[in-house]
């Protein structure tokens, strides 16, 4: 173990063929971006009753996820499990990825992103928001050190000390993301206090599945062995990350419907919702939870298998954002109980919401530019071992 | 601002005098005095606009309100979808589920005592007059819309598109959110909100628009005598608009 | 060490292109058409180089605290200095603001949301 090599890959045809084709999905977000910064949102499927779209189901995935993703570092740095070691300067790096993916598409989304510099200079505390662009900076930079004194070997020994800080900060800032729905007062899909730690949970789960597949993609093209048995320790810990979501997922909607005034958002989100309820129970319950805990669990596993199940939680993922965001605004407000109401402001009335392509462009742009951060850094960093097989990872005596 | 920033403005006006011409001599003197003049006549936190909306005198149907709100603050339906055009100020048409009592209200932005819209706005571009208007400062608004998400009574609108018509009073633009301003720039003249004024000429007078901490105000001494709601009190923000037959 | 290389490179470059920039393209001073010649709010060599700074100072007064009546303020540039051809202070490079921000390569914001026109105030009532 004290002599795992970490060796940066070798560039051939298929790198800078995938180079290219991240590049080219790098190019046509930059393209949706500037269509909405010319036309502005008239172009998107967004409106004044579906005011976030696409961009931040996405861009809130990818935030969460790289909460998650960082769950293998802190594993080996925080909790000691020192078979993970090796693969933590991926994890963080794959951390950091993801999260510059994330705030990418949600800064290029704003009304005013030629106005970003106000964001970072005029701050109200009291908006989660604000807080966010504070735990989202801390981030890189904590996350940013913590790979760096693992990559510097004069800088090892304060490591265990980073992954700590990182860990708290990771932690801290899933909750400001949650917390984000949690306190819209006058949602009736959101308005709870669970948010917050169930975005936690399923970062976990989110992370930890794109880690494993960047892992074993990574080790696929750069050749290099990957052991059976840190997979298979990763596929447990994944097990419960999804079985715990989906108990978040399950109490949250319980302890929704045990408030008669929300039966109304309940019985959309659940059963009348369309294509919305449709996201909920294939999307995010049977593709992102059932379907990957049946792979997960059912006796002989293979590889192949856990990245489907990896792949699987990924989509449900997006479903999981899709109902949350999408599904949310969709209900109408209530501002008079007890009466229907009708207006030229579509009052009263299920929102509906197709994107257009150019905010999907956007999106997709935000998971080029995470892949692309992980490609290049591969290649030009000593983030990946050598060696990944059980031999290479098991404890040595004495350690 | 801070105090630099107003000496270096002080300065100017200084600068100005020095500068030479009759007139100009004149000018420092003359702008301590309006800038003293305009201390005193901007928004005080004596005061507490607001507005009283009788829902038994308006009337289905009519729009008068909107139409005149569209006029003073130059709003003209967006090229887009209709759900993507700005409207500051709605007609909502209410049927109470169990009876089928029918009523007719303006909604629009509530001005709130406690504006979840301004809790949670990022920078600081939402904010509440010291007088209580709640406005929109589209100079640092950066068009995150977590106002909107936030706003109980869906009264923001986002710009989805360039503008060009707009009034020299209120500017608009693309990428910021807007709403109701209680025509700001009537009131600081003295003048009432241009619905109130419209509804008043149709001869509804439905909408009734004062200082509701001054005693003497008309709308102050009908919300002491009538019985009047809040929309949504149960969320206690406490708006400055309040209603009256719900 | 290929990172200097790089750096090299980038180098010669802007060096490259920016020699090409002076030589071949002068930036002809902008033909700005003074509509009403004469005293204007502050000094010219104040408002030149200030004119922002004023700007914003009124316009957080005015927005955040209801103060009006100031002397310098948006408006009262496009009152004065709107074209006496298209009544705006955009355009072309003949209009005021239009002109100089095009020359000196400075972002015009205030258009975005502001009436670029004068004569276009539809409230009743007599302007502050």
């Amino acid at each position: 173990m004290a002599t795992t090599i970490f060796r940066a890959i070798e560039a051939k045809g298929g790198y800078y063929a995938l180079l290219g084709v991240c590049g080219l999905f790098l190019l046509l977000g930059a393209f949706g971006y500037f269509q909405m910064e010319h036309h502005g949102h008239v172009i998107t499927g967004m409106d004044n009753q579906m005011v976030w779209g696409m961009p931040h189901v996405i861009a809130l995935f990818l935030i969460v996820a790289a909460s998650g993703a960082l769950n293998v570092a802190s594993t080996a740095s925080v909790f000691g499990k020192t078979i993970y070691k090796p693969l933590a300067p991926l994890s963080a790096l794959l951390a950091l990825a993801l999260m510059a993916g994330g705030l990418a598409v949600l800064m290029l989304d704003l009304g005013r992103s030629d106005r970003m510099i106000i964001a970072a200079t005029h701050f109200n505390f009291k908006s989660v928001f604000a807080l966010n662009v504070f735990l989202y900076t801390g981030f890189f930079t904590i996350v940013g050190m913590y790979l760096w004194f693992m990559l510097e070997r004069r800088m090892n020994r304060w490591s265990s000390a980073a992954g700590m800080a990182a860990f708290i900060w990771r932690l801290t800032l899933t909750t400001g993301t949650g917390s984000v729905f949690g306190f819209l007062i006058a949602r009736e899909a959101y308005q709870s206090a669970l948010l917050a730690p169930m975005f936690i949970v399923l970062s976990f789960a989110y992370g930890t599945a794109l880690f494993l597949l960047t892992l074993a993609a990574t080790c696929a093209a750069a050749r290099r062995p990957l052991g059976g048995m840190v997979v298979q320790r990763l596929k447990n810990l994944l097990a419960t990350f999804v079985a715990a979501s989906l108990y978040f997922v399950a109490v949250f909607h319980l302890t929704n419907l045990y408030f008669t005034r929300n039966h109304g958002v309940e019985q959309f989100i659940l059963v009348d919702g369309g294509i919305i309820s449709g996201v909920f129970w294939i999307g995010q319950v049977v593709i992102g939870g059932a379907l990957p805990l049946l792979l997960l669990l059912a006796p002989g596993t293979t590889l192949g298998r856990i990245l489907v199940a990896c792949a699987a939680i990924v989509v449900g993922g997006l479903a999981q954002m899709y109902v949350t965001i999408i599904g949310g605004q969709a209900w109408p407000l209530d501002l008079f109980p007890g009466y229907a109401a009708s207006s030229s402001f579509f009052d009263g009335e299920i929102h509906n919401y197709a994107p257009s392509l150019v905010e999907m462009l956007l999106g997709l742009g935000g998971f080029a530019i995470a892949a692309l951060i992980v490609i290049i850094a591969l290649k030009v960093l000593r983030v990946l071992p050598e060696k990944l097989d059980d031999a290479a990872l098991l404890p040595q005596p004495g350690e | 601002m801070s105090d630099h920033t107003r000496r270096k403005f002080l300065g100017a006006a200084g600068l100005t005098g020095l500068a030479g011409s009759g007139l100009a001599a004149l000018a420092p003197g003359v702008h301590l005095i309006s800038l003293a003049a305009a201390h005193a006549n901007g928004a005080s936190s004596k005061v507490r606009w607001g507005m009283l909306v009788d829902t038994t005198r308006c009337a289905s149907g009519c729009n008068a309100c909107v139409t005149a709100c569209a006029t003073e603050n130059a709003i003209q339906p967006g090229t887009g979808r209709p759900a993507q055009s700005s409207q500051w100020i709605r007609k909502i048409e209410l049927n109470e589920f169990k009876t089928g009592r029918a009523l007719s209200l303006p909604m629009m932005c509530q001005h709130c005592e406690q504006p979840p819209c301004v809790d949670v706005c990022p920078t600081g571009a939402s904010f509440k007059r010291a007088d209580g208007i709640v406005l929109v400062d589209r100079h640092i608004c950066i068009g995150c819309r977590y106002c909107m998400m936030a706003c109980p009574y869906k009264a923001r609108s986002f710009v989805h598109e360039p503008l060009t018509e707009q009034n020299p009073e209120v500017p608009r633009g693309k990428g910021c959110v807007e709403s109701c301003t209680l025509c700001v720039q009537r009131i600081d003249k003295g003048q009432q909100p241009a619905c109130v004024e419209a509804c008043t000429k149709n001869g509804r007078s439905a909408m009734l628009f004062g200082d509701l901490n001054d005693p003497a105000s008309e709308i102050a001494k009908r919300i002491a005598t009538t019985p009047t709601s809040q929309v949504r009190a149960d969320l206690r923000l406490n708006p400055g608009v309040r209603y009256q037959g719900i | 060490m290929r990172s200097n290389t790089f750096g090299w490179l980038l180098a010669t470059a802007i060096a490259a292109f920016s020699s090409v920039t002076w030589a071949e393209v002068p930036v002809p001073k902008p033909a700005v058409t003074i509509e009403n010649p004469g005293e204007c709010v502050a000094p010219l060599e104040v408002i030149r180089r200030t004119h922002m700074d004023l700007l914003k100072h009124q316009r957080d007064k005015t927005l955040r605290y209801g103060e009006h009546g100031a002397k310098i303020k948006l408006n009262g540039c496009i009152d004065c200095h709107a074209s006496k051809k298209t009544g705006s202070v955009l355009g072309s490079q003949e209009n005021f603001c239009q002109g100089c921000h095009a020359y000196v390569a400075v972002k015009l914001d205030c258009f975005e949301c502001h009436q670029p026109k004068n004569g276009m105030v539809k409230s009743a009532g007599a302007k502050p």
